[in-house]
């Protein structure tokens, strides 16, 4: 319990202490609520959609939490390169909660992150139409860390170098992101983009923050959503334990 | 207290252990000597439970590390060879990190901390970020870290590496200390073999995997009729220099690496 707790804070205290990566992990946030929320509103209002930017916050807050987790995960790599990661290894305590301990703290970082860019989403013109499901926002959000944390945990266990992780970047994540229903509502694209955003875990992600934030307008339905992300994070914790239980150094 | 029954670790065709054989018995200092790439630090991965042996047993006070991991990670205690620190965090945050995950009991942690620290010169710089040290300073706290807690085994792998004079010797004081006072058994490697001279009861030599000689240090002296234990240790290791076979396994392990990694 202890070494769940302190690898839990180790976490946040490198977070903290690394200013770069707090500000530089707020850029890109910040540049699809400049560049897409201004830039396509006009468009999304004159097709009827209503304002583009109350549509887009919950998409952006979620893609900040989506590459944060993933980022915290694959950390995990780090650790491996530089040696933090055997000191954990043959301390006597159950993988299992160095496993925990790692995932807990790298999704309460990824969770943080989602809470600054819902303020910067609030400076940009955003507003929750329904305040009292802000508890429910924040659920979503902290499946969305859990979830993606133990992927990358995951990942980074099969993985020893960071070239590889760009490949999963590519082909993984940002596929997931856009593909999702963040950037634009689900009805009415083609079949095919309906059925990739069915079976993408981050299209429910989005979608339960969408229907907790501003209401009435969600895709597949906010309880489908929780029982789809609780499903599917309950499977890669379980995913991401074993394989990293099976880690050699 | 520790068995080891022809063990055997192959990286694909690369054979880095080769059917290795040796016991060390309980408060016993005992040096493991080699070449760069010889398969000591393999050797002891398979030890500490981090690497699973192809083929032959270990046994760790009568338990298996590929098996009963938590029970024989609670008996020993490892400095390692290369860095394993977090950068990020202060000397004392690495070293209370420590405490926690090994279980030292709170009243005593910020004593031994305090002790440990004094003694590697390190306790002024306890609230600097361990990224802002030099190589010798990390060196030192990695040191101080693996003696925090008591263990029964210890294993120091080329502990010694890149240190002073002074720092060796207090770190050789100490570990002697330890093992004479609180009958920790004690597994070294060193390529300083005036410091395996000092203070191993007994010494194994092992080149290309393979153990080569065993016995005390005058036991070896006199078979290989040698005046010191680095003529010995020439003489059953020859004198060619081995940066190429490191270099050879390291691309091994490299290689069955990114074939794990890039297997998908």
């Amino acid at each position: 319990m202890n070494a769940i707790y302190v690898l839990w804070i180790r976490q946040l205290k490198r977070y903290v202490r690394s200013r770069a990566r707090i500000v530089g992990s707020l850029g890109q946030p910040l540049l699809f609520l400049v560049a897409l929320g201004f830039g396509f509103g006009p468009v999304f209002q004159k097709a009827g959609q209503g304002n583009y930017i109350q549509f887009l916050a919950p998409g952006v807050i979620g893609m900040t939490i989506l590459f944060s987790a993933v980022f915290s995960g694959i950390e995990l790599i780090w650790d491996r390169q530089f040696g933090f990661l055997k000191e954990t290894m043959v301390a006597p305590v159950p993988r299992i909660a160095i496993m925990i301990g790692r995932t807990c703290g790298g999704a309460t970082v990824a969770l943080a992150q989602g809470v600054i860019v819902i303020l910067i989403c609030y400076a940009a013109g955003f507003r929750s139409t329904n305040l009292a499901s802000l508890p429910f926002a924040l659920l979503f959000m902290a499946l969305i860390a859990l979830m993606f944390t133990a992927f990358g945990t995951a990942i980074a266990s099969v993985l020893s170098d960071f070239q590889a992780f760009q490949l999963v970047m590519n082909f993984l994540i940002m596929p997931m992101f856009f593909l999702s229903g963040a950037l634009f509502p689900l009805l009415g694209v083609p079949r095919a983009l309906q059925i990739v955003a069915a079976v993408n875990p981050f299209a429910y992600g989005v979608d339960g923050m969408r229907a907790a934030l501003i209401g009435g307008t969600a895709h597949f339905g906010a309880p489908l959503d929780l029982a789809v992300l609780s499903v599917i994070t309950a499977l890669l914790l379980a995913l991401g334990s074993y394989l990293f239980s099976r880690i050699q150094l | 207290m520790i068995r080891v029954q022809n063990l055997v670790k192959k990286y694909g065709d690369f054979t880095a252990v080769d059917d290795i054989s040796f016991d060390v018995s309980q408060g016993e200092i005992f040096a493991f000597l080699g070449p760069n790439g010889a398969g000591k630090t393999t050797t002891i991965k398979m030890l500490t439970t981090l690497l699973k042996p192809t083929s032959g047993t270990v046994e760790l006070d009568g338990l298996n590390p590929a098996v009963d991991h938590t029970e024989v990670r609670k008996r020993f205690g490892i400095v390692f060879q290369d860095p394993s620190l977090d950068d990020e965090l202060t000397a004392y945050e690495n070293l209370d990190l420590h405490c926690i995950l090994y279980k030292v009991p709170r009243k005593v942690r910020k004593e031994r901390i305090q002790r440990l620290l004094t003694l590697f010169e390190l306790w002024d710089r306890r609230h600097d970020p361990v990224k802002e040290f030099s190589g010798g300073m990390k060196r030192r706290l990695e040191i101080a870290r693996g003696l925090l807690h008591t263990p029964k085994i210890l294993f120091l792998d080329e502990p010694t590496l890149g240190l002073d004079p002074q720092t060796r010797n207090h770190l050789w004081t100490h570990v002697q200390k330890l093992n004479q006072e609180e009958n920790v058994t004690v597994f070294l490697t060193t390529h300083y073999m005036e410091e395996a001279d000092r203070v191993a009861q007994r010494i194994a030599i092992i080149d290309h995997g393979k153990i080569v000689a065993q016995g005390t240090s005058p036991e070896l002296k006199t078979n290989t009729s040698s005046e010191t234990l680095e003529q010995a240790f020439l003489a059953l290791t020859g004198s060619s220099i081995r940066e190429e076979s490191v270099g050879g396994v390291d691309r091994l392990r490299q290689m069955s690496k990114m074939w794990r990694g890039s297997r998908r």
